[in-house]
């Protein structure tokens, strides 16, 4: 019983990291480019199909993994160039078509190029075992490998944005876009660069789902809902609310999953709870971001406006 | 809408008088497909429009619209579950039931704007299909299959093609005219006003928060009953409605068409799903010819065929 409980948490961490990933891109460009994209699903789903063809090909998991990450990392910075270039300054109701039709576009293109059925993505003998964490206890040691890489990756984007100098840059072009660019920054480079970032980020999450669930078109919508809710919960914009709500969403989603059957059976009827219980486990989430919102409306950690 | 006669309200005009007459035509060709494809355009157009009341007229850019769309059908598709056919049972239970959705929903997304109000209402109606795709008594993700549809007074027969098509135009000319009514009044400059400028309009003496409410409540009413004729059209009710594509769906056609009136969604409607129909009639891989298409849209043509028509009378009267 604790054995399993402490599974379900690794479960929750990881789970919640992984959305950390997704969130975090959707928040960095929200906050620095006041830009919505609905299409920040689209290069999660990108990233697993480049990941599977790539691991394919070159028969190696890290070198595909590697490559399918350069790959989403530049188209992304290509969607940048020529499109979302254009809606900077726009209303937030374009941002939602112009990138509404980016998700149409791009699940269309995918179904022409890989076709209808979904890949798969093998792991490597190496990852695809179980690690005895303490006697007794084995846990997957590819879910362990994402809860490290994810960990890692977060630890990166705060040194990044907090302590380097194209951090420095990329705060000041959130607070002032002008002012940096008349201070002699390609200011319009930068943006193409954390656009990148954010789909290569997002690229990251999708190719270490995929071999958990399938590759298939529309993967990125599903999850692009969560990660919605995780910047409202967290408050958009701030990297450090998306990735305590991302946690908070990741374990509450497993737990509930796992638990509230169980805990619903013990008060209804087993019938009103086999009725209930996935409805309800469904609902959590949104329920917590309810809660959230009527406690904060601008999420836990607001990011600071100009 | 002025009542002056220019190009744009000649155009308004001869789509109504069209799709009024469009039976007609259907009966003298045969072409019992376009009647199909127009009935559900009609049905859409409704949830369009009630769109625009809130998205164009109140600012609330709400992703969670198609969400009645799904529980107006769904309380058509339980109630036939459960043997109840009479219309006058269905339907109030449908718009009742949006309401109620859009009462709780609104009070919370309400408190929020912008960005916020988007994610929220997305997730919300993202919320209620999980909850319907489990609810494994009326199908669940399969969806529910209705065996029959509403019944009303004995010479009104829902399942005749043209006596429902009827129904459908008569509810969405009706809403048209009630949300024309009701953007004029005094309720809907208010909420106009609101939409301007919020901080003002409440320093004036307006509790805004109230009439945004009812205004929010009041579209996801109409689309309820939008819901409730495409149960009846499709005989079939699944949790895919409401999924938020649809959603997507519908803000497309009110941006395609123009949020500057209250006919523009109607053209939208119109214009998006004829415009499917010919792509997919052209490829089958036809969303990616309408995705750039869409944001060519977004960049270059922001006021939609209704503004466009705008400008052009505006340019030969000057």
């Amino acid at each position: 019983m604790t054995a399993l409980f402490f599974e379900q948490c690794l479960n929750g961490l990881q789970f919640g990291l992984l959305l950390f990933l997704l969130a975090a891109g959707l928040t960095l460009v929200f906050g620095i480019m006041d830009l919505v994209n609905l299409a920040h699903g689209s290069l999660y789903m990108i990233g697993a199909y480049f990941a599977a063809t790539l691991t394919a090909w070159t028969g190696s998991f890290v070198i595909g993994v590697l490559l399918a990450l350069v790959g989403t990392l530049l188209v992304g910075m290509a969607i940048e160039v020529i499109a979302m270039r254009r809606l900077y300054g726009r209303d937030h109701l374009d941002h939602v078509l112009g990138t509404f039709g980016l998700i149409l576009f791009f699940d269309e293109l995918v179904r022409l190029i890989w076709g209808p059925e979904g890949l798969s993505l093998p792991l490597p003998s190496w990852l695809n075992a179980s690690v005895t964490i303490v006697p007794g206890f084995q846990y997957s040691a590819f879910r362990l490998a994402i809860i490290v890489v994810t960990l890692a990756v977060a630890a990166f984007l705060y040194v990044l944005v907090m302590r380097t100098r194209v951090g420095m840059l990329i705060r000041a072009g959130a607070s002032n876009r002008e002012m940096v660019g008349a201070l002699g920054v390609n200011i319009k480079l930068l943006y193409t660069l954390v656009f990148g970032l954010g789909a290569a980020l997002a690229g990251l999450a999708g190719m270490m789902q995929a071999p958990i669930l399938t590759v298939q078109i529309g993967m990125g919508e599903n999850i692009l809902i969560l990660a919605f809710v995780i910047t409202v919960i967290g408050g958009i914009g701030s990297i450090r609310g998306a990735f305590i709500a991302a946690l908070l969403v990741g374990f509450v989603d497993t737990l509930g999953r796992s638990y509230l059957p169980d805990l619903l059976r013990s008060i209804l009827t087993p019938n009103a709870a086999a009725t209930a219980a996935p409805a309800l486990s469904s609902m959590l989430i949104y329920l917590l971001m309810a809660i959230v919102l009527v406690l904060r409306p601008e999420g836990l950690f607001p990011a600071v406006r100009k | 809408m002025s009542a002056a006669l220019n190009l744009r309200n000649l155009v308004v005009c001869a789509l109504l008088i069209a799709l009024a007459l469009l039976p007609a035509y259907v009966t003298a060709s045969g072409n019992i497909f376009v009647l199909t494809l127009f009935t559900r355009i009609v049905i859409l157009g409704l949830a369009a429009v009630s769109l625009n009341l809130i998205l164009g007229y109140g600012g609330m850019m709400s992703f969670g619209h198609a969400v009645y769309l799904g529980i107006g059908g769904y309380a058509v598709g339980i109630l036939a579950h459960e043997g109840v056919y009479s219309g006058f049972v269905q339907w109030p239970a449908a718009v009742a039931a949006s309401a109620l959705f859009a009462l709780v929903i609104g009070a919370l997304s309400l408190r929020t704007r912008g960005v916020y109000f988007i994610m929220i209402t997305l997730a919300f109606a993202q919320m209620a299909y999980y909850v319907v795709a489990g609810l494994a008594r009326y199908g669940g993700d399969d969806g529910l299959t209705i065996y029959k549809r509403s019944q009303f007074f004995a010479p009104l027969d829902l399942t005749n093609k043209v006596e429902f098509y009827y129904v459908c135009l008569a509810a969405l000319f009706g809403a048209i005219y009630v949300v024309n009514r009701l953007v004029n009044s005094r309720f809907g400059l208010v909420v106009q006003g609101s939409r301007s400028n919020d901080v003002r309009m409440r320093a004036i003496g307006f509790p805004t928060y109230r009439y945004r409410l009812t205004c929010f409540v009041f579209a996801g009413m109409l689309c309820g009953l939008a819901g409730a004729l495409i149960a009846n059209n499709t005989d079939f009710v699944s949790p895919s409605m409401m999924y938020w594509t649809r959603s997507g769906d519908l803000i497309i056609m009110v941006v395609l068409g123009g949020m500057g009136s209250v006919v523009g969604p109607l053209i939208g409607a119109v214009a998006l799903l004829v415009l499917e129909e010919l792509l997919s009639g052209f490829t089958e891989y036809w969303q990616i010819i309408l995705g750039p298409l869409l944001l060519l849209v977004v960049l270059f043509a922001r006021g939609g065929v209704d503004g466009l028509l705008a400008q052009f009378s505006a340019r030969a009267r000057a």
